[in-house]
């Protein structure tokens, strides 16, 4: 479990966290939801060490953060950022072998080999394995990079809008992917989500988040009604029932 | 990926063959075996001069891309990032103020104040925007020019000018036996960068990615800027900065086999090497007997490679 507490980030006197306090359960995934500039993204570089926070506490499985080596934590958790500005001509292959780095510090066994082709076939992109990431459209290297995440065979996976340039069919095969990634191998996912409607089919619980604070969280079933979210995103939400699944619908 | 590391092995060993049988004295083959003082001629010159070429051509090229991934930029070198024209101020310091010291002391003089130049540089970059990356090399003329007007100043103060003009201009004709071997210790930062070769590819593709990926970033920076001082130090020492090798080599070399540096990193170093080189041997005959400085070609060459480089990537994108 990873629990957050007291978390405030300010940055040039803008305060993106104000007093976070909430907790991330293993086994589930966990969808972080919310208006733009509510802080999700800086609430998970800060799980993820990517942001340096001013005060307040992360402690995963009741260790501190903190006290956790940067290899230990590669090991620990994967994280895939919003922004995959790669300036560097990187192959995807070379770039799912450096998802192995932390366990294997650059000399690929057979294991990590075998990690690698998988996660390439698993995420469609076995014919693209030998391009450099440059040569990629956006939806690829963003599948390139989950595809790398996976390779890093992390417990826990936090991902910064993963949706992001993902078609149909791939959006929806990366999130039966995280499903299966948590039913079958104990993984634990939070994943920084805009889609509504992605949320409500995939999500176990949400934390939802608005001007730096969390608003709600909670199991998804239980916390995501039509009025809790037409008040967090400030706009009317219908949630429609059809055939047991629930849909929301805001498009007009 | 072979026949990259082939054709560098095979040009290299034809052009350093050449090298030893260029030059303002006729020298050929059968000589060797006959003429004791051709074989002395090799062992004195023109084989330290081949040398000396490899080695100042391989780990400046080598310093190049390590800059380039550290700034994740790939328009800077050395020579871009003030780090050539702050260890020359050090190097005026150390002969203004000690002068007698050996030369491996003003070497490391020249490598720390290098080590400040470079960061002071970094901190720079820190602040602009990475959206716009042009900003990157341009801020680092500006910053280059600045410092090297400081050198200028002082040694025009002190009647050191000219000491400026041996520095800038890269040049092997003064090179004998014992004046160049401390480019052999550039030679083995550039295999020690080889080791950590994976580190530093990680580090070029973003703090955020190398740091969750549990890469000690703050250390691979300073121990590849440290690395970058160092040899820019030593061949300002030695023979001299040539502008062009930093830039150009690692750019060609990321165009044809990628950036990942384990790869790469052999052929950047060779490129280099038989690149500085070549222009030497050209330097060599051009106008022969005399000789023109293998900076000076390198610059005018470089410029052209780089100009192609440069247009080339546009269509290409």
């Amino acid at each position: 479990m990873i629990e957050i507490s007291n978390l405030s980030y300010s940055i040039a006197g803008q305060q993106i966290l104000d007093g976070i306090n909430t907790h991330l359960q293993r086994n589930q995934i966990t969808a972080l939801i919310g208006p733009n500039g509510a802080g999700k993204s800086t609430l998970l570089g800060a799980i993820g060490r990517q942001v340096d926070i001013n005060t307040g506490q992360i402690k995963i499985d009741g260790e501190d953060l903190q006290n956790i080596t940067p290899q230990d934590q590669a090991r620990l958790m994967a994280i895939v950022a919003q922004h995959l500005h790669v300036g560097s001509r990187i192959r995807v292959v070379d770039l799912l072998g450096f998802g192995r780095w932390p366990h294997a510090k650059g000399r690929l066994g057979p294991q990590d080999h075998f990690i690698i082709q998988s996660a390439l076939a698993q995420f469609d992109l076995t014919d693209l394995e030998n391009r450099f990431l440059d040569e990629l459209s956006g939806g690829q290297r963003q599948r390139a990079f989950l595809a790398m995440a996976h390779a890093q065979d992390a417990d826990w996976l936090l991902l910064d809008e993963p949706l992001n340039n993902l078609d149909l069919k791939h959006g929806r095969s990366l999130m039966a992917h995280l499903r299966q990634m948590v039913s079958e191998k104990s993984k634990s996912v939070v994943v920084v989500l805009h889609d509504l409607n992605f949320t409500l089919a995939w999500a176990d619980q949400i934390v939802a988040m608005r001007d730096g604070q969390v608003v709600f969280a909670g199991p998804t079933t239980t916390v995501a009604t039509s009025e809790a979210l037409s008040d967090l995103y400030q706009t009317p939400i219908e949630l429609l029932n059809l055939n047991g699944h629930f849909f929301a619908q805001y498009h007009r | 990926m072979p026949i990259a590391y082939f054709a560098t092995v095979i040009g290299l060993l034809a052009l350093g063959t050449g090298s030893l049988f260029l030059g303002a004295q006729d020298l050929s083959l059968p000589q060797v075996w006959q003429d004791p003082g051709a074989l002395q001629l090799i062992a004195i010159s023109r084989l330290p001069r081949t040398l000396a070429a490899l080695l100042t051509g391989a780990s400046m090229a080598v310093a190049g891309v390590i800059m380039q991934l550290l700034v994740r930029n790939r328009f800077v070198e050395p020579g871009t990032t003030g780090t050539n024209e702050a260890a020359m101020i050090g190097l005026l310091a150390v002969t203004l103020l000690a002068p007698g010291l050996p030369l491996f002391v003003q070497m490391l003089v020249a490598a720390a104040a290098a080590l400040l130049g470079t960061l002071g540089f970094l901190q720079l970059t820190r602040r602009l925007p990475p959206q716009q990356p042009l900003l990157v090399p341009l801020v680092g003329l500006i910053y280059a020019g600045v410092l090297y007007s400081v050198a200028t100043f002082i040694a025009y103060q002190t009647d050191l000018i000219q000491y400026i003009g041996i520095w800038m201009s890269g040049e092997f004709s003064g090179i004998l036996a014992g004046r160049y071997e401390l480019l052999w210790l550039a030679g083995i930062l550039s295999i020690l960068v080889y080791f950590t070769a994976d580190q530093f590819t990680l580090a070029g593709l973003g703090r955020g990615l190398a740091v969750s990926l549990g890469l000690r970033y703050g250390q691979v920076l300073s121990l590849g800027v440290a690395t970058v001082s160092m040899v820019s130090a030593l061949v300002i020492v030695t023979v001299g900065t040539l502008p062009f090798v930093g830039l150009v080599v690692p750019n060609v070399v990321s165009r044809m086999m990628g950036d990942n540096l384990r790869q790469s990193l052999p052929v950047v170093a060779g490129l280099g090497g038989g690149l500085v080189l070549a222009c030497d041997m050209l330097g060599r005959v051009i106008r022969h007997p005399y000789e023109i400085p293998a900076g000076t070609i390198f610059g005018v060459l470089g410029a052209i490679v780089f100009l192609t480089l440069l247009l080339g990537r546009r269509s290409h994108v």
